[in-house]
């Protein structure tokens, strides 16, 4: 579906809010990462008489309900739906960009083949395909990874292919093949410069949606299980409790608002 | 190909999606699957070690796999669904009843949605620029960074918990539909306005839209003679990837708000790995899907016949 994207921002506007939305994502990663030197202590440890306490030295974000650091739980939920996204997308975008090229250079059946697998794979909603998959496979962070991947290349394969198949044919390329240049050349000067900020995109959207997805099925329970840290879990786990500590609560709803802003910016005005 | 053998195509391939995990769900259940079924054939009491032994050989329960795989893949084709581990109820009756349920959420949902996006987006796309265009991106940005199951959440603590309004939760009475599908109509609404926005702001500023102002026709005689039919068009093709949003967000909100729907269902379903429910309920899920999408193809064809709204 074509959509006209000329927005109201400017395009200085657009790379602000862009850039803005790369700040906000590595602020959160570094949190994540740095969380365990921020404090020491460990998601799982308890300190039972401190149950949804508020902030102290050793818990620099307060309590949850069973005494455990905020702090800490809140840092390793990041790293697993960071890494879970990670993971997903980028054997997306390898595998679609992959076959986007293969079927943009070759055409003929295997085009048709890869094209028709594609199209009856979004027959599929994406979040049904990851929760049966996630309840097949024992591991769920290795069965979201994968389930995701296997919704997110679909994207990767259609946009290499579109933009590729046109590229392929442009004058530029004919000229660069009569000169004698080998494939790889053509690769790098003509194509990858093209689709390379529209991957960088749909990498953004897809580890947003990745992300989603994880934190959706965390909060409906057949996500990951306690006592895993995780965002949607947490969220879910503390919600009884948001009377006494909304602080808590309201922790992992905002780094969960942060990140998909931000990955959201990073996409910029593409708007499905 | 034609439109219609690629459906069909898609929904043998859901079903065998849907099959074949089912069917790997079913051969990883704890305990032994020969006395169950026997259990609930003869009743709990009578059931001895010579029953299993026959149904495991009728079955082919114990047999290689792939005989037993396309006997449990012909059985769902028939729509044998058999009946559910956990209520000991026919899956079809359960899945007609939760399907009603869940049609009427995102009916409403559906609903509220359409009259919510494209007004506003049409609106703010025959001003771009203004303020309403600028209020109106803020507010879809801000609430596509909010999952649907966040969304729901904050509904529940402000105007449930907070200031006792509505019920948080349950099915029977028209309060009960508020909170569920005003959380799935918000989501849906922050894309539509958008997709209705810049469509609207592509027609307005197009040469025949300047030459039927030109010809002496006003504001509205304009829109309503050549706008509203050619914004239409993306935003049909929108309603029909929305589905993906309501079947998904199905999922989650009806699990959230305690709606007795197919969502609701097959998450449950799935934590009590009760495998013929989640065959039945995944499988509608899926076929609806493609069902929908279907229709959707032939309506925008019906408006715009140039072919060209891909």
């Amino acid at each position: 579906m074509k959509l006209v994207t000329e927005g109201l921002l400017s395009e200085r506007g657009r790379r602000r809010s862009r850039r803005f939305g790369a700040v906000l994502v590595l602020t959160v990663v570094l949190f994540a990462w740095l969380a365990p030197w921020l404090a020491p202590g460990d998601p799982f440890g308890q300190a039972l008489l401190k149950a949804l306490g508020p902030p102290d030295a050793a818990a620099p974000f307060g309590y949850d309900h069973l005494g455990r650091s905020m702090i800490q739980r809140l840092g390793a939920a990041l790293r697993l739906s960071l890494l879970i996204a990670f993971f997903a997308v980028a054997a997306a975008a390898i595998f679609g960009v992959t076959l986007g090229l293969l079927a943009a250079a070759r055409g003929g059946r295997l085009d048709r083949v890869l094209v028709l697998l594609s199209d009856s794979l979004l027959a599929l909603p994406g979040l049904l395909l990851v929760l049966i998959l996630a309840a097949v496979v024992p591991d769920k962070a290795l069965a979201f990874a994968a389930g995701l991947a296997l919704v997110l290349w679909i994207e990767f394969f259609r946009l290499t292919r579109a933009t590729c198949r046109g590229l392929l044919t442009s004058p530029g390329v004919q000229a660069s093949r009569l000169l004698g240049f080998g494939s790889i050349y053509v690769f790098r000067r003509h194509l990858w410069p093209e689709v390379a900020p529209l991957l960088l995109t749909t990498a953004a959207f897809g580890a947003a949606t990745a992300i989603m997805t994880v934190a959706s099925l965390g909060f409906v329970s057949v996500g990951m299980q306690a006592p895993t840290p995780e965002l949607g879990l947490m969220m879910v786990e503390l919600m009884p409790y948001w009377r006494e500590a909304p602080l808590a609560l309201l922790q992992p709803v905002f780094a969960i608002f942060l990140v998909l802003l931000g990955l959201n910016l990073m996409a910029g005005g593409r708007t499905i | 190909m034609t439109a219609a053998v690629f459906r069909l195509l898609q929904a043998l391939l859901v079903a065998l999606f849907v099959g074949v995990t089912t069917f790997v769900m079913m051969r990883s259940l704890p305990g032994d699957m020969a006395w169950r079924i026997a259990a609930h054939r003869y009743g709990y009491d009578l059931v001895d070690a010579d029953a299993v032994r026959l149904v495991r050989e009728e079955l082919a329960l114990g047999g290689p796999a792939l005989p037993a795989l396309l006997q449990w893949l012909g059985d769902m084709v028939r729509l044998e669904f058999g009946t559910s581990l956990v209520s000991g109820a026919p899956v079809v009756d359960e899945i007609s009843h939760q399907l009603g349920a869940s049609l009427q959420l995102a009916a409403v949902a559906l609903l509220l949605s359409l009259l919510l996006g494209p007004p506003l987006g049409i609106t703010a796309g025959l001003r771009p620029g203004g303020s309403l265009d600028r209020g109106l991106l803020l507010l879809s940005t801000g609430l596509r960074a909010l999952p649907q199951f966040l969304l729901g959440l904050v509904l529940i603590l402000l105007v449930s918990v907070e200031l006792g309004w509505l019920p948080a939760a349950g099915y029977g009475t028209g309060a009960h539909f508020v909170l569920p599908a005003l959380t799935l109509a918000l989501g849906l609404a922050a894309l539509s306005a958008r997709i209705a926005r810049d469509a609207t702001a592509a027609v307005a500023a197009s040469p025949y839209y300047a030459f039927a102002r030109q010809k002496g026709l006003g504001d509205s005689q304009v829109f309503w003679r050549h706008g509203l039919r050619n914004v239409s068009v993306p935003l049909l093709t929108c309603l029909g990837l929305q589905f993906v949003t309501l079947v998904e967000g199905v999922v989650v909100v009806e699990s959230v708000f305690g709606w007795p729907g197919i969502g609701h269902g097959l998450v449950h379903a799935i934590f009590g790995r009760d495998v013929p429910m989640v065959q039945g309920t995944a499988l509608v899920m899926g076929l609806a899907f493609v069902l929908v999408n279907a229709l959707i193809d032939a309506a925008v064809r019906r408006l715009d016949p140039r072919g060209a709204a891909g």
